[in-house]
């Protein structure tokens, strides 16, 4: 047996460092294609690019740039669009899941990192982010047939006495803004928790110790230690929440109201961006221009969505750059 | 201990009673954050099992909005729609999987810190942000009002889906790539394998069960979509094997049934909901299980 194999072996020393033509023309022809791919993905979003941009140009020829974005005016029947209505529906519907959605999942995340028993830790993480498996769809189904009922009282309550703040005060319709944005802010809780809860991990178990060590209590410690630290990557946690709420299309279409009149209350129906090119592609079809706005419309969206995302990721960075310098600061 | 903390004041009543109250409220919004779960689960299960039946999987829907006293009269299931999903999204995974793994490769294998394949990696995280009702105008417009194999098609919300995935499966696709060990690599190449067989028997296997979470994850958020299949593959009522034609699927059906003016209609759109989140739900567990048997950390 050794004999045999140390014969094979010597004998084709040139055939097993050598190799076949076919096998090494496989090399560049794999790198070729996987380059080409990924070429393809730039190639793919310049297209995307133009040829949205192309679609909306009768919309923005008609009435310029920012005429179409800031007019104050979509109305279908008379072919004038202006997308500010649209604009502040989709800006109050986001605000309002931010300021609903952030404390929460933040609240969720601390409290998941740092005070709650380390056998709850895993299957509460998991439970929150089971929210993030519902499509948008059901959550729309959920708006229209619990939460628009159901909150009508709570609604009118906080409309009667927060009526001394603008945007608030008029009666309360059926589907609003403020529904809107409640949805919006139960889906952006799992992915604004989930980085947050990252984020907080990397907090150096030294800053906590020597917190606690000085005395402070735990309330403190993550008042003084963690959120300091872990504030940059929250805050791009919740730009990519707000990303996410621009975007949102069916459950807020389903629970906004579709009126494309300029929000006066957030109690008042009201319409989206997203929730526009949704319901009013349909009738659109046969109208080149009303086409062209609804493109536009969608380009203002992506606009928008890219600037929000843009501020997330330089959060994000800053976030990291801050981890690396740390053990620097502390060593100097 | 006495002895030792002498000279430490006392934690106040003062400090002490807002520790309390912090962590209370923190545990109070955690609560919060779970009651739209419960709210969901509870009325998905009460309103969504009253109307799974038999020929709820096995009719189509008819179309019809029958209202109550014509007894002759059937709304139908969603066999249709049940189908039209699994056909769609399995097309898209089609394209998108093999395609996200490929870009993946490349930035890992080729491209690593170079200045191209930074750019990639910029743009595949800008497509992430893209929201998905506007990868759904894009395929509108390209495929569906250019007329390129008829108007609506099933192959066109497909390919709208695979955009929604293929950045998800691509990045995803990266991390796990990267957690592969180099040693393996350059064991196999002092051994004189090419740089194909490297990656092909030594980087993907090992990577398997990760690539498969991602991708999963990937199908799951992609089964869930109404926007894009709004304007690409809307929408038929019968049950359709051909790509090339109108197919319905189950968002596209419950976005229809919602606002119907017909209890048994809204019913069925509960039990499809109740269908979908199910299978959601299926397809993010085989992908934790995925993980779980990975060796990649």
């Amino acid at each position: 047996m050794a004999a045999t194999s140390l014969k094979t072996g010597t004998d084709r020393p040139s055939r097993m460092l050598g190799r076949s033509s076919a096998s090494r023309s496989l090399d560049p022809l794999m790198q070729w294609i996987l380059t080409g791919m990924a070429a393809f993905i730039l190639l793919l979003i310049a297209f995307f690019f133009v040829r949205l941009f192309v679609e909306a140009k009768p919309a923005f020829d008609e009435f310029g740039y920012f005429g179409f974005t800031f007019g104050s005016d979509w109305n279908v029947a008379k072919n004038i669009y202006g997308a500010l209505p649209l604009l502040t529906g989709t800006l109050i519907t986001s605000a309002i899941a931010l300021v609903i959605g952030v404390p929460v999942a933040v609240a969720v995340a601390v409290y998941v990192t740092e005070l709650c028993p380390q056998r709850l830790r895993q299957p509460l993480a998991s439970l929150v982010e089971l929210l993030a498996a519902v499509p948008s769809v059901v959550y729309g189904l959920w708006g229209v047939y619990v939460l628009i009922p159901k909150m009508r009282p709570v609604e009118t309550w906080l409309s009667d006495t927060f009526s001394f703040l603008p945007l608030v005060g008029a009666p309360v319709a059926g589907p609003n803004l403020f529904i809107g944005g409640l949805i919006l802010s139960i889906m952006i809780v799992p992915i604004v928790s989930a980085i947050s809860r990252e984020v907080i991990l990397t907090v150096p178990p030294d800053h906590k110790e020597a917190s606690l060590a000085l005395g402070a209590t735990r309330w403190e410690m993550i008042k003084m230690a963690v959120l300091p630290y872990a504030r940059s990557g929250i805050a791009g946690a919740s730009m990519l929440g707000l990303g996410r709420a621009i975007g949102e299309t069916i459950a807020v279409t389903l629970v906004i109201g579709n009126s494309p009149n300029m929000p006066k209350d957030i109690f008042a129906q009201g319409y989206s961006l997203a929730a526009v090119i949704a319901n009013e592609f349909n009738e659109a079809a046969s109208d080149p221009l009303h086409r062209a706005a609804l493109i536009a419309a969608g380009l203002v969206l992506f606009v928008l969505t890219l600037f929000v995302n843009g501020m997330a990721r330089n959060y994000v960075h800053r976030a990291e750059r801050g981890q690396r310098q740390v053990p620097k600061g502390m060593a100097a | 201990m006495s002895a030792t903390t002498p000279g430490l004041a006392p934690i106040s009543v003062r400090r002490r009673a807002s520790d309390r109250f912090a962590r209370g409220i923190l545990l109070a919004l955690t609560l919060i954050a779970l009651v739209p779960l419960v709210l969901i689960v509870y009325e998905l299960l009460r309103k969504g099992l009253g109307a799974i039946s038999w020929d709820f999987f096995t009719t189509d829907p008819t179309g019809r909005t029958c209202f109550p006293g014509q007894t002759t009269c059937t709304i139908g299931g969603v066999k249709s729609a049940i189908l039209g999903t699994i056909e769609i999204v399995a097309l898209a995974a089609v394209i998108a999987i093999p395609f996200g793994i490929g870009v993946a490769l490349y930035l890992v294998e080729f491209g690593k810190t170079g200045k191209f394949a930074n750019v990639v990696r910029y743009f595949v995280d800008v497509m992430t942000g893209v929201p998905s009702v506007v990868f759904g105008l894009f395929v509108y417009i390209v495929l569906v009002v250019t007329g390129i194999g008829g108007t609506f098609a099933a192959w066109k919300g497909s390919i709208a889906l695979a955009l929604l995935m293929l950045p998800v499966v691509t990045r995803s696709g990266e991390v796990v790539l990267n957690l592969v060990p180099n040693q393996l690599r350059e064991s196999a190449l002092a051994l004189g394998a090419p740089r194909w067989k490297v990656v092909f028997s030594i980087v993907l296997p090992t990577a398997l069960p990760g690539l498969i979470t991602g991708s999963m994850l990937a199908i799951a958020r992609a089964a869930g979509e109404t926007a894009p299949l709004l304007f690409t593959s809307f929408s038929l009522l019968g049950t359709s094997f051909a790509l090339g034609n109108q197919m319905n699927s189950l968002p596209i059906q419950i976005f229809n049934d919602v606002q119907a003016p017909n209890d048994a209609i809204v019913q069925r759109a509960w039990g499809s909901a109740l269908t979908l989140v199910v299978g959601v739900l299926l397809l993010t567990t085989i992908a934790r299980l995925a993980q779980r048997r990975s060796k990649l950390t």
